[in-house]
């Protein structure tokens, strides 16, 4: 088998910690590995990549990836990936690296395994594991062609941690856009400023669902904060307008796995189901007793919401001092 | 503008509970399992028409949306459901869905972009059976078009396409020129998601999918849906991606309920030790 790529993701010129995600994949998949860090920025970025074994740290730093379009990433991705005769190409299946990852294999001719959930040598072959049907089932597959695509949950692979060791920095060449980069134009982002804990690296979770209506910050704000939570929301509290898009968790949103997870005025519907039932202790507030959403939670509490959650806030608040 | 959709039916995702898994995990049992077209495409149809309409005036079409689906003879249901709904006609791929993979369909959809040059494809993100979210970014690869995925909002400006990306940590906001390609999300079907150049920017949509009403179903009956067959569109049929096992997730047990706050909080700190 060929080395590994990983191609790390940065926000703002910063490491994004997704991109530690992928470097568990590359360690569980044994074969060496490098990383690829792509980017306007890249330069200062790479000096937090050397302590994680890789054979060498990759640097594509240019003015003109200021902006992420996969127009212009992509070509960059490929002529490293084919000139160093990499194996598997691999980024975390963030916004990002699902955008990009499927136009890097369709450019190598390659198969691609998305959003996998684990991997296991077998027979000198790497198997996928994937969920698939909201998570209602897993599949198994390997990828047969001589470059492999991948994109990781990072739910599922535990962020690696600095294991020593320098690796050295080289600089690759930025090649030429690809096709398309001159129709495409990036206008802005407009970003969800949040001082919280990302929803994918947040150890504890306060989700609000529809119920929660127009007062969904008011109520679910304190208890985030007496919890040092992340918040995250059901597709219709964030269809409505009450949260943000970015705080979908879900099969099409956000995949989390915290130690603690609140479900609060969420039916539990699959499509949510799929996107938390990886958290180890789920807590569910609903009015309706018979909520699907108590078939997965380990404590239940039948009230109603508006009632309950300030009760809820203080007794933690109080229970944590 | 001429828009092409891809369709595809997938297992109804609210009954996936009932999806069976033999023993020794080789495939998948659908037998039993309702059909109904993948909800990303349903969304990606309802952007298409609005894009190709005034939306005060719904009825006057203007331009074409051209579906096609990927699937054996029981998906012209899909084709016509979406034909009733306001496409203009509709082509099937002749295929069984073990014979194809999110290569194999990028690569024949450029085959039939290629024939048909639509200035646009608007397409589901993700089919919710596989989960597998790519073949729209193939595509575009494919193509050499600009890619929009992940589409909340659209805007049709003069050649162009003013696209909203919901991305992680918020929206993105980038211009493609025609021809390009769209994949959209779920709030894509919102009141005021999508506006072509007809509509006027006060206007508001029902929020939704629009349906049918039935001289459309009938009408539909006479729209033109065309045959093809999967090896006139691609040469390299082999699978890249090949499923050996398949299993059942880890059933997660109810828990318990608990009588009130005061509980809660001391089963969370004493018993999980979460708090
Ligand atoms: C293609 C597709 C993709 C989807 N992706 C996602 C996804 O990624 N994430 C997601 O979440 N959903 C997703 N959905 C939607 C999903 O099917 C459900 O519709 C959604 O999760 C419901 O959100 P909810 O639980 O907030 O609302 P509802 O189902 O309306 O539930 C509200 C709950 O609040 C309870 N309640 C009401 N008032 C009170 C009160 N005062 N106190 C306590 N409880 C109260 C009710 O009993 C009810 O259980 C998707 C759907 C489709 C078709
Ligand atoms: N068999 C098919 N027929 C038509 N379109 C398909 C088919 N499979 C996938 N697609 C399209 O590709 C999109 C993304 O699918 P996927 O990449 O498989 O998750 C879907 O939303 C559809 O628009």
């Amino acid at each position: 088998m060929s080395d590994t790529l990983i191609v790390a993701e940065l926000a703002d010129g910063k490491l994004k910690k997704t991109t530690h995600s992928a470097i568990t994949f590359a360690k569980q998949a044994g074969q060496p590995f490098s990383i690829l860090v792509i980017g306007a920025g890249a330069k200062a970025a790479a000096a937090d990549v050397t302590g994680f074994g890789a054979k060498s740290v990759l640097v594509a730093d240019d003015a003109s990836l200021a902006n992420y379009v996969a127009e212009r990433f992509a070509p960059t991705v490929v002529e490293v990936a084919r000139a160093g005769g990499y194996g598997v190409v691999v980024s975390t299946a963030s916004s990002f690296g699902k955008d990009l990852m499927p136009r890097v294999a369709a450019a190598l001719d390659a198969g691609y395994a998305n959003d996998i959930s684990g991997v296991a040598v077998d027979g000198g072959k790497l198997v996928y594991k994937r969920p698939m049907f909201a998570g209602n089932a897993y599949g198994h597959c390997t990828v047969s062609t001589a470059i492999q695509i991948v994109s990781v949950r990072q739910s599922e692979f535990t962020a690696a941690e600095p294991s020593g060791g320098a690796s050295e920095i080289k600089d690759v060449a930025v090649a030429a856009a690809g096709p398309g980069a001159d129709r495409v134009e990036f206008i802005k982002f407009d970003q969800v400023k949040s001082a919280r804990p990302a929803l994918g690296e947040a150890k504890v979770i306060v989700a609000g669902g529809r119920a929660l209506k127009e007062r969904f910050n008011e109520v679910l704000e304190p208890l985030a904060d007496a919890l040092g939570a992340g918040v995250g929301a059901s597709r219709a509290a964030c269809d409505a307008g009450y949260a943000p898009s970015d705080y979908q968790v879900g099969q099409t949103g956000k995949i989390v796995a915290p130690a603690l997870y609140f479900a609060i005025g969420i039916s539990g519907a699959i499509q949510h189901l799929a996107g938390m039932k990886g958290s180890k202790v789920i807590v569910a507030v609903n009015k309706d007793g018979d909520a699907p959403i108590f078939q997965v939670a380990d404590y239940g509490l039948v009230a109603d919401l508006f009632g309950v959650v300030p009760e809820l806030t203080s007794a933690i608040a109080a229970a944590k001092s | 503008m001429k828009i092409l959709v891809p369709l595809k039916r997938v297992a109804d995702p609210d009954n996936a509970n009932k999806i069976k898994i033999p023993a020794g995990g080789a495939t998948i049992d659908t037998t039993g399992l309702e059909w109904k077209p993948n909800p990303f495409d349903e969304y990606a149809l309802e952007a298409a028409l609005r894009l190709t309409e005034n939306g005060a005036t719904p009825k006057t079409r203007g331009g074409e949306v051209i579906v096609v689906t990927f699937g054996p003879k029981e998906c012209e249901t899909t084709l016509r459901a979406a034909l009733a709904t306001g496409a203009d006609r509709a082509i099937r791929v002749d295929a069984k869905d073990d014979e194809l993979d999110g290569s194999i369909v990028a690569k024949a959809l450029r085959a039939i972009v290629d024939k048909e040059k639509p200035d646009a494809v608007v397409m589901g993100k993700q089919a919710v059976d596989g989960d597998s979210n790519q073949i729209g970014q193939m595509l575009a690869q494919h193509l050499g078009w600009p890619q929009a995925t992940f589409a909340a909002t659209i805007e049709e400006e003069d050649g162009a396409l003013l696209v909203g990306r919901e991305v992680d940590g918020g929206v993105i906001t980038l211009r493609v020129k025609l021809p390009a390609l769209v994949t959209v999300d779920l709030r894509i079907v919102a009141p005021t998601s999508v506006y072509s150049k007809q509509t006027k920017r006060d206007f508001k949509y029902n929020d939704g999918v629009r349906f049918a009403a039935l001289p459309a179903i009938m009408a539909a009956k006479k729209k033109p849906l065309a045959e093809l067959k999967l090896a006139e569109l691609v040469s390299d049929t082999a699978l890249k991606v090949q499923y050996s096992r398949f299993e059942a997730p880890p059933s997660r047990k109810a828990g318990i309920k608990v009588k009130d706050v005061a509980e809660l909080v001391t089963r969370l700190k004493n018993e999980a030790k979460v708090i």
